[in-house]
Formats: structure tokens, C-alpha cells, sequence
């Protein structure tokens, strides 16, 4: 079986690519520390995009500026822009402090997505750490919606502590489903968390998978990734499986600015959904 | 071909500006021949040629009246198809929301004067960037879609030129309007002349002109021919792309660093470098905010800033950045090399690091490593 990253195409019915559109936020919900969950709506005059599961946006906070963030919502429900956001800096910050009835600037959708068409009739392994959960919840949104499509279904997710699990009554809602396998593990916890400690990867050692049948999406902190490819190869999961998305300094997400490079790719347009044997030779190298 | 006397320059000039082109092209300002505008063909460098080398650039008087006779300096066409800062588009608040007013970029007419071979296959890469990427960039498409390049073959190469190891000169073969070669024999001082599209022989009609002779085209071949053997620089390509992969980890990489001031300089005078990076801001009263779009330099640790550091915080890194991209990645990404071989970055560099320099420094540790190993073998 051959998995490639799904390339979208270019959205040709607005003609300026470095023109912000107008988006009102509908909602704000208060995830763990620091973060918020954003829902937009396009504001007057704006229409609504369609977007893949990977695929990331440029959110810009008038005046402050602008930076790329995944949409993390449905892809079967484009008209509600969805985007989880962990305070960092000057813009996620202003972006925390948004409220309903607040307009900010909207490019794209940009990049490559993860390859659910490709993965019909395969098993599909998600692995998270971290705001990672994010990216990976349209791929979950996606594959749960043609459940019947898909062989075993796996999401591993790991989080710092107990506190900074995302989602968290989402993902006691899809633990309670037969057809979705979900692991939770923490880095560090107090003796009051039942569930499991220690790194993701050792998640992977609990989970039995067919290498010849199965596909792996990854997004996480890059030593994260490093580990699960790893650790997914040592297993038997060839490269041409594995899934990563890949995090770089983006200035225009439209190949222009050159800010995104790690190696021969440009994580805005190539990416940021990598198959893994693109970038293996580089991924381990310090400094790329 | 064709064959204009020195003296009909002023004509194509004005036929030039009667088709409302703005002239732009090589003068002498500051000790450099830069690029800027040009009234007429008298603030052209005459008589004016350059000595180049690492780390140096002079101007010096010719023993003729040449108008074309140097290498290029430390501008490029860059800086006007590609500006150094450009607003993208101004807002307006308007209570919780506010208003984006799109920047209608002008479209401009250059008609650039005396571009090199090399210039123009930058101008080629830029061209795979900005217009036949999955975007197109409107502020370069505005400047660059009718450009009128008037292109000179080089009559005698820099110190630091290199564009033979490159394939992309010295004689001028694509991407031109008209291009000329300059020939000065004893009393005479002509310009044999070759169209390149349809446009460029209409200009030539309104400037007095006629056909070469066999002997004027091979003079105007031996010159370029001659040029081709003056090369101040060699940069060995064979296998460069896989030397380059193969030595990420090479420790000339600390050695370069060791001399890189990170300025940026060479990034700036490149003509293919094209990175830049955004400023959002707003005015005293917050209601009025604007994005402007600079160059910059990947020599910055900001270049590569995500989340608490820099991906590339050592000089090493940086400077094998922006060699590999040049050389190596380049070819991966648009499909040619980056470097077109001008020179500049060894020119203007104030430490002269040489890009062939450092290449070759690779190269021969390599041989050196595999001769010692078959030694070792016989031994
Ligand atoms: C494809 C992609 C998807 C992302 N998805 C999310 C997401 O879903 N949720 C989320 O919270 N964050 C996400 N990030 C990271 C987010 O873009 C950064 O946290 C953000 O740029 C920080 O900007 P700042 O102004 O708040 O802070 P600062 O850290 O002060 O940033 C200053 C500048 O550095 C750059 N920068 C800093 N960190 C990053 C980074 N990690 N990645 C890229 N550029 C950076 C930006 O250009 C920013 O303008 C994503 C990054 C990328 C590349
Ligand atoms: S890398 Fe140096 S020699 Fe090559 S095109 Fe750029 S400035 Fe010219
Ligand atoms: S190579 Fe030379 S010009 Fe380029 S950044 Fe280093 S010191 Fe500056
Ligand atoms: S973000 Fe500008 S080139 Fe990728």
C-alpha cells in the first residue's frame, strides 16, 4: 500500500493570497493552561473556505501580528473555523484575550493534509503529545465519519501532566466507543491519576499492528516525533507509512518568505503533513 | 543581427521613454557602479572598469571609452523587482472589527539597460519563485510584467565571477529584448545587436541600425568567447548536490564559522536570494495598522525563532544553511541551482569567505580521505 500526503489545491477565487479575510469569532472555550479553543465565522462579505485534516490557517490579531495555527475543528463543518491556541508569545497571546464579536484576519487554508483517503481499508495509528492533539483531531473528526472505511482505529496521545491533557471530555467520549482504541499517558502525575505514566512511546508497545496494513500519523514536540518514528520503524512500520507534521518559523505559509526551510522542504507548502522517508535523512540532524 | 554605432544609444534610449519605459541601469555613484536611474546614455560608467577579489572591489579608469567594460557591482535587478520593503495592504479599526485595504501595486514599466547573462538567469529563478510557484506574487508580477531588458554580453570578467562553472554565461542565450555586444577597434565604437523577441525588433526599428557583417558577429562572438576563458573563479559542480548531503556534518562548517561575521552581507548582494520577512504595526492611536514585507537574512538567529530558540543558533549552522541552499537544496526545490555565479558574495564579503573556496575545502578532504584510506588498504 502506498500513502501519500494529500496536496490541496490552491484556492483561486481570491486572487490575493497576502490579503487577510474578515472572520468574527463565534465562540471561545478555555481548554487546559493557557490555551483556548477559538470557533470562527466568516464576517460579513467573507466566504466560508473548505479545508483538509492537517491543514493550518494564518491568524492575524490586528495590529499585533500574525501567526500560523492548525485548524482543529471538523472538516465536515468548514462554515465553523476551528482553532486551539497555546499563549507563547505577543500574538497567541492576543489571541487568548479575543472575545465574542471580535473580528481578526484569516489566510488560507495552507499545506498538505493527512492522507485519509489513502489510509481506506488500512488500520491508522494517531500518536500526539502535547497542543499536537490539535492538528490530529480533523483526522480523527475525518475517519470516525467513515468509521466503516477503516480497519482498526488507535490514538495515543501523551501529555505533560494531568492537567495539560487537551480534550479531555472529548477523549473520555471516544474511550467509551468499541470502534476507536484511545491511550492516555502523562509524563509526571500525582498519586490521584489512575491512568498511565510515563512517555508516549510506550504506549506503542501496548498496541499490536500489522506493519504491511498500517498507516501512522504523528504531531508532537520534534524529539517526540523522533522517538515514535523511531520507535514505529523498530516495530516494523515502514517510512513510506509514517506521517509527521512538522512546526518551522513562517512568515507568508505561501513559499515566498523562506523562513520555513528544514532542508530541501518548505514546511508551509510541502508540508507541514510530511511522509516520513522525504525527510528522514534530515529529521535527526541538529540545526537543519 | 544587427549593428548600432555608439552614437544611436541616445536613440534607443528615447525610443525606450517614448514607450513609457523608465530606464534603469548601471552609473557610477560612491565608488560603485550600482543600478539606478538613467537620464542618458551619459550617466553610464564610460571609460570606468572594476578590480574585484575577496573581500575587495575598485573602480579604476579604462584606456577607452567603454560603456559596458565591468563586472557587476554590489547592486542587482533585485531591488526593483523584488523591493527591499513593500507595504502589502494597510487596516483601519472599526470597532470590534476592521477594515483591510489592499495595496494596488502600480504596474510598472522598467526597461532595464545592460543586463549580464547571470542577471538574467537570476532573474529566471525569481521568476520560478514569484510567478510559476503554487502562488504568485503580485507585487513582483506588477514589476516584472513588462520589463524591457536591454542585455549586454560581458566583455571582460570580474575577479570573482564564476558564471562558466555555472552554465549561466557569460553570452547571453535567454530571457532578453534586445542584447548587445560592445566592440571597440581602433576608431570605432559599435554595438553589435541581437533581438530576442518581437517587442525588441520593434524598438530596434526606431533606432538607426543595419545589418551585421560576418565579421562584425565574429567579432562580437570572439569577445564573449574570450571573456569565457577570464573567469576569476571556479566552483567544481560535479556531484555537488550529493558531496554537499553527504558532508552536513563536515567540520569546515566550524571552520567558516570561525570567520563569519553573520552579517548578512552576501545574502543582500545576492541576486537570487530572496527570503524576507513581515512588520505588523499599528499608529499612536491603535486604529490604524499596516504590514509591510523586507528582506532578511537567514545569517539572523530570528530567521529560524519558533517557540523559546532558534532552530539555528550557531554561525555553522547558518552559513551551511545558506550554502546548501545555494548549492544543494535549491536544485531540490526549484529545480536549478541558486547560485548563478556573479561573485558578489565574495566580493562583499568584508572577511572574504569564498563560496568556491569553501566548497573546494570540502571537496579535497574528501579526495584526501579516500586516498589516505586506499593507502592505509595497500599498507
Ligand atoms: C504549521 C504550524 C501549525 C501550528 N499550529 C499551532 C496550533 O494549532 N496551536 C498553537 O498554539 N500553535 C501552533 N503553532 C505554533 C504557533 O505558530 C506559534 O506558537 C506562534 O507562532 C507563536 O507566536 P507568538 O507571536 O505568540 O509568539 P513568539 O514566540 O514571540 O513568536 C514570535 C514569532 O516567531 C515565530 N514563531 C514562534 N514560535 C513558532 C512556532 N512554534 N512555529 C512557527 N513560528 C513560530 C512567529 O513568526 C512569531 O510571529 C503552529 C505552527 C506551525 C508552523
Ligand atoms: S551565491 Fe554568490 S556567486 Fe552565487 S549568485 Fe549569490 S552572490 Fe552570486
Ligand atoms: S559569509 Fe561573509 S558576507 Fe556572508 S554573512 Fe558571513 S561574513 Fe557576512
Ligand atoms: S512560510 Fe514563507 S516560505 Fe514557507
Amino acid at each position: 500500500m502506498v500513502y501519500t500526503p494529500e496536496q490541496q489545491p490552491v484556492d483561486t477565487a481570491f486572487p490575493d493570497p497576502m490579503l487577510p479575510r474578515l472572520y468574527r469569532v463565534e465562540q471561545v472555550r478555555r481548554e487546559i493552561r493557557a490555551t483556548c479553543t477559538l470557533a470562527l465565522v466568516p464576517d460579513n462579505g467573507t466566504t466560508a473556505f473548505s479545508f483538509a485534516p492537517g491543514q493550518f490557517t494564518m491568524l492575524y490579531v490586528f495590529g499585533i501580528g500574525e501567526i500560523p495555527i492548525s485548524i482543529s475543528g471538523d472538516p465536515a463543518q468548514p462554515h465553523l473555523l476551528v482553532h486551539t491556541v497555546r499563549a507563547v508569545g505577543p500574538v497567541s497571546q492576543a489571541l487568548q484575550q479575543l472575545k465574542r464579536g471580535d473580528v481578526i484576519g484569516v489566510r488560507g487554508p495552507f499545506g498538505s493534509s493527512w492522507p485519509i483517503e489513502d489510509a481506506k481499508g488500512s488500520d491508522v495509528i494517531l500518536v500526539a503529545g502535547g497542543l499536537g492533539l490539535a492538528p490530529l483531531r480533523p483526522a480523527l473528526y475525518a475517519l470516525l465519519s467513515q468509521r466503516e472505511q477503516y480497519g482498526r482505529l488507535c490514538l495515543l496521545y501523551g501529555a505533560r501532566t494531568p492537567q495539560d491533557v487537551l480534550y479531555a471530555r472529548e477523549l473520555a467520549r471516544w474511550r467509551g466507543r468499541f470502534d476507536l482504541d484511545v491511550y492516555v499517558t502523562v509524563d509526571s502525575a500525582s498519586t490521584a491519576w489512575r491512568g498511565q505514566v510515563g512517555v508516549v512511546t510506550a504506549l506503542l508497545a501496548k498496541i499490536p499492528f500489522d506493519p504491511a496494513n498500517t498507516v501512522a500519523l504523528v504531531c508532537g514536540p520534534e524529539v517526540m516525533m523522533r522517538f515514535t518514528t523511531r520507535e514505529l520503524q523498530e516495530r516494523g512500520l515502514s517510512a513510506v507509512h509514517i506521517f509527521v507534521s512538522m512546526e518551522r518559523n513562517m512568515k507568508c505559509a505561501l513559499g515566498f518568505c523562506g523562513h520555513c526551510q528544514f532542508g530541501p522542504t518548505f514546511v508551509c507548502k510541502d508540508g507541514p503533513v510530511l511522509r516520513y522517508d522525504r525527510i528522514q535523512s534530515w529529521f535527526g540532524k541538529r540545526e537543519i | 543581427m544587427h549593428v548600432i554605432e555608439r552614437d544611436a544609444l541616445t536613440a534607443l534610449f528615447v525610443a525606450l521613454r517614448q514607450r513609457a519605459f523608465r530606464l534603469l541601469g548601471p552609473t557610477v555613484r560612491d565608488g560603485a557602479i550600482v543600478y539606478d536611474e538613467l537620464a542618458s546614455p551619459a550617466d553610464l560608467p564610460q571609460g570606468w572598469t572594476d578590480t574585484q577579489d575577496g573581500g575587495t572591489y575598485r573602480l579604476v579608469r579604462r584606456n577607452d571609452a567603454a560603456l559596458f567594460g565591468y563586472a557587476v557591482g554590489p547592486h542587482s535587478w533585485k531591488q526593483f523587482l523584488h523591493p527591499p520593503t513593500v507595504r502589502l495592504w494597510q487596516a483601519q479599526r472599526d470597532g470590534q472589527s476592521f477594515h483591510i485595504r489592499a495595496e494596488q501595486p502600480e504596474q510598472a514599466r522598467f526597461a532595464f539597460i545592460g543586463v549580464r547573462s547571470c542577471e538574467l538567469h537570476a532573474i529566471a529563478i525569481h521568476d520560478r519563485i514569484f510567478l510559476h510557484d503554487a502562488y504568485v506574487d503580485p507585487v513582483y508580477r506588477a514589476r516584472r510584467e513588462n520589463l524591457f531588458i536591454v542585455a549586454v554580453n560581458c566583455g571582460q570578467a570580474g575577479g570573482t565571477c564564476f558564471c562558466v562553472s555555472m552554465h549561466t554565461g557569460p553570452k547571453v542565450t535567454q530571457g532578453f529584448d534586445l542584447a548587445l555586444t560592445e566592440l571597440l577597434t581602433g576608431e570605432r565604437h559599435y554595438f553589435v545587436v541581437e533581438t530576442g523577441t518581437a517587442r525588441g525588433a520593434e524598438v530596434l526599428q526606431d533606432i538607426p541600425h543595419r545589418a551585421a557583417t560576418a565579421a562584425e558577429e565574429e567579432a562580437a562572438a570572439a569577445v564573449v568567447a574570450r571573456t569565457a576563458t577570464q573567469m576569476g573563479r571556479t566552483l567544481h559542480t560535479a556531484g555537488l548536490q550529493e558531496l554537499l548531503y553527504r558532508n552536513i556534518e563536515h567540520p569546515r562548517w566550524d571552520e567558516v564559522a570561525s570567520r563569519c561575521l553573520t552579517c548578512g552581507n552576501c545574502t543582500m548582494v545576492c541576486p537570487t536570494c530572496f527570503c524576507t520577512t513581515v512588520t505588523d504595526t499599528t499608529d499612536l492611536t491603535g486604529a490604524h495598522a499596516e504590514r509591510w514585507r523586507q528582506w532578511d537574512s537567514c545569517f539572523t538567529t530570528d530567521f529560524s525563532y519558533i517557540h523559546g530558540g532558534s532552530v539555528r543558533t550557531s554561525a555553522r549552522s547558518r552559513y551551511r544553511h545558506w550554502l546548501m541552499h545555494k548549492l544543494a537544496t535549491w536544485i531540490d526545490q526549484f529545480g536549478t541551482s541558486g547560485c548563478v555565479g556573479c561573485g558578489r558574495c565574495i566580493t562583499w564579503c568584508p572577511v572574504a569567505i569564498d563560496i568556491t573556496a569553501e566548497v573546494d575545502a570540502i571537496r579535497t578532504s574528501e579526495h584526501r580521505a579516500a586516498a589516505e584510506g586506499k593507502n592505509d588498504a595497500n599498507a
